[in-house]
């Protein structure tokens, strides 16, 4: 069963991440916490000595985590990104698809059951900060750069 | 119609194999009741008062004969013979078990079908105009759009969780048959410069707060569709109120910020999106437009229809619709026979719908929101052959849009949300009703009944709505006039104290009675109340 699972190379941050307000009222902290009524734009300043952002999930029906995680890769953080809380294992697809890197679920995962969800689907109908190529740029190979 | 690719098909067939191991999961008790219901929700699987009802998506209410004979054989197989068709053009069926759910959905992905998000709070299934590709006044055919929407919305990441189950409808034509502005979002296609583009209007809903949704956006080009899309539901995901659910619709956060606000905060989301490259190329929707290319018309075919037999003619004047091609005509299929209940078919009469879809309608069928059917393409010199099948099945009702062409929700029968009854009422009305004659004499009048301030009945959108509640342990009935889910959309106000089952009944006669006495020549019901008002109509059921 799984505590913590990272999908990034080399160790996970250990510094511990504070509240979003002590973070962009102090200079020198690398870790920083949203809680889902925060707004993950106000980070957008500060992603350059960001080295982890957690985002976290008090309860798993509540998806603007979903949002904050797109937002910060949108704009080009490339940080560990942790998703904490009341993280699912059904969940950790959409959130490998919105940027999430790194899980810290407040109940274990069963590894086999992590590992069939991921790679479950071999296609995807959206293109978004994951890379993966949606189904339309499959389908039109030729109209598609890069 | 559109056909699933090989991407389409491996989606669909993952999403079988998924829910088979949530499923058996939840069995072993490796997950709780907690953990696993928003999981089977997202397949519309719902715990129901009986039993499991599972509802099964009709994307844009458009199916070909095979999947509509699916349709019947698992009613046959899993269900009590029965299915019933719903507001959303869906069906749904109500006494599944949780150990066939996922053989059911590998039935059903056969024929290229699913359950996907038929309900949770993410993005439900796209809504049509039944119509679409056959009516004369469309500026383009809708459903390649909806189709977009529907791979765009299928398991999209970001929109999942959202604070509140989220519905989209798009149409094609100035006369709205699919109630878009009661939607979250409503798109209704425009042609602006010689290019087809999408009106947005968003924030619009039934439920407790009805609203019709301003519009927000006059257009937005076809390359920049799933951009704009996705720049509203992002403002909604990270804004829309999650304290509260009755407060959790996008209509909420809408009429809260305002439009002008709420359009301001999508226009600056928008300005970003657009830098991101998530728009699938043009060549992607000219290449769904090419499954809904015209169908193989036959040219020089007879106009004339013989009327001889009286009730062919009814038939043929109530529920056959003109067609854009000379030669056929829209057929509307009444799930409202006198004593039935809405939208309910039985496995044979599925079956029979199916084979007579591949007969007379080339090979398609659609579902509308009103819970009827339609065959969209049947020639005028089918129309008595096909008459005489449908009357023989029972399903020959001549009553569209009259009266006891009622929707109606499952109500308490079914549903444990409903606070009342649904279809006992119904099933009073139309026998009340039931004289053909003083139902054509009224003409136009949609009635429409919820068991619950849920709305699923579309009560606030009935030229007469009814809303069933608890009053302290009685099932009470309020009486709503005036609404409206067309092109003149507005939103029902209620009469005054409510009634009983019976006296509900009293209620709508004495209000139609009203309507016979004080109409003006080619007025419809919903025109005299709206010259008259509610005051003639309150004095003539309390006074």
């Amino acid at each position: 069963m799984a505590e913590f699972l990272s999908f990034r190379t080399g160790d996970a941050a250990q510094e511990p991440a504070v509240t979003v307000e002590a973070f962009t009222g102090q200079s020198n902290a690398t870790a920083v916490r949203i809680e889902p009524g925060e707004d993950a734009r106000d980070l957008l300043p500060h992603l350059d000595r960001l080295s982890l952002v957690e985002v976290n999930f008090p309860a798993f029906g509540d998806g603007r985590g979903y949002s904050a995680a797109r937002i910060l890769r949108e704009a080009g953080y490339e940080g560990e990104l942790r998703a904490v809380g009341d993280v699912l294992v059904d969940q950790l697809p959409a959130m490998r698809r919105c940027g999430f890197d790194v899980f810290k679920p407040n109940h274990p995962l069963d590894d086999a059951v992590v590992k069939t969800s991921l790679e479950r689907y071999d296609n995807v109908y959206q293109k978004t900060i994951d890379g993966r190529t949606p189904v339309w740029a499959k389908r039109h190979p030729e109209k598609i750069d890069g | 119609m559109y056909r699933y690719d090989q991407y389409d098909q491996e989606i669909v067939d993952a999403r079988v194999e998924e829910f088979r191991d949530q499923a058996r999961r939840r069995l072993a008790g490796e997950m709780t009741e907690d953990q696993f219901k928003p999981l089977r929700l997202m397949n519309g699987l719902y715990l129901q008062l009986h039993a499991y009802m599972l509802r099964v998506a009709v994307p844009y209410g458009t199916m070909s004969g095979k999947q509509m004979r699916m349709l019947g054989h698992i009613a046959r197989k899993y269900d009590k013979g029965y299915g019933h068709f719903t507001t959303r053009q869906n069906i749904q069926y109500n006494w599944i078990k949780l150990e066939d759910a996922a053989d059911i959905l590998a039935d059903l992905a056969t024929v290229e079908m699913h359950a996907i998000q038929t309900s949770g709070n993410c993005i439900r299934n796209i809504s049509s105009d039944q119509y679409a590709g056959a009516a004369a006044d469309e500026v383009a055919d809708p459903r390649p759009w909806a189709e977009l929407l529907r791979q765009w919305s299928t398991f999209h990441p970001e929109f999942t969780y959202l604070p509140r189950k989220f519905k989209i409808a798009v149409i094609a034509s100035e006369e709205d048959r699919a109630a878009m502005r009661l939607h979250d979002i409503g798109i209704e296609l425009v042609k602006r410069d010689g290019k087809v583009g999408a009106k947005f209007f968003v924030g619009g809903g039934m439920g407790r707060t009805p609203m019709i949704a301003p519009e927000i956006r006059d257009f937005v080009p076809e390359e920049e569709l799933i951009s704009y899309a996705e720049a509203c539901l992002r403002v909604y995901n990270r804004y829309g109120r999650r304290d509260n659910k009755y407060k959790a619709r996008i209509k909420i956060l809408v009429h809260e910020l305002g439009a002008d606000e709420y359009r301001r905060q999508v226009e600056e989301e928008f300005a970003h999106m657009k830098t991101l490259g998530i728009d699938p190329p043009v060549a992607e929707l000219d290449r769904i437009r090419a499954y809904f290319a015209d169908p193989a018309y036959e040219t020089g075919l007879p106009e004339a229809v013989d009327r001889s037999d009286p009730d062919f003619a009814l038939w043929l004047d109530q529920n056959v619709v003109a067609h854009k091609q000379p030669g056929y005509a829209i057929v509307n299929i009444s799930l409202k026979p006198t004593g039935g209940i809405p939208g309910d078919a039985s496995a044979e009469q599925i079956e029979l719908i199916a084979d007579l879809t591949e007969r007379y309608s080339m090979d398609e069928v659609r579902v509308t929101h009103a819970q009827n059917i339609v065959l969209p393409y049947v020639k005028k010199a089918d129309l008595y052959t096909l008459w005489q099948q449908l009357d023989e099945a029972g399903l020959g009702a001549s009553n569209l849009d009259l009266i006891t062409d009622m929707i109606a929700c499952p109500g308490l029968d079914y549903c444990s949300l409903a606070n009342a009854r649904s279809i006992p009422v119904a099933q009073k009305i139309a026998q009340r009703f039931a004289d053909p004659q003083r139902q054509r004499d009224l003409g136009e009048l949609k009635l429409k009944i919820s068991g619950c301030i849920n709305a699923c009945g579309h009560h606030h959108a009935g030229h007469i709505g009814i809303l069933g509640v608890d009053r302290k342990g009685v099932e009470n009935y309020q009486l709503l006039l005036g609404g409206s889910g067309a092109e003149d959309a507005s939103i029902g106000t209620i009469t005054g104290p409510g009634f009983g089952e019976d006296g509900i009944v009293d209620a709508i006669e004495k209000v139609t009675d009203l309507y016979v006495s004080e109409r003006q020549e080619g007025e419809r019901f919903l025109d005299t109340y709206r010259r008259l008002g509610m005051k003639p109509f309150k004095e003539a059921i309390y006074g």
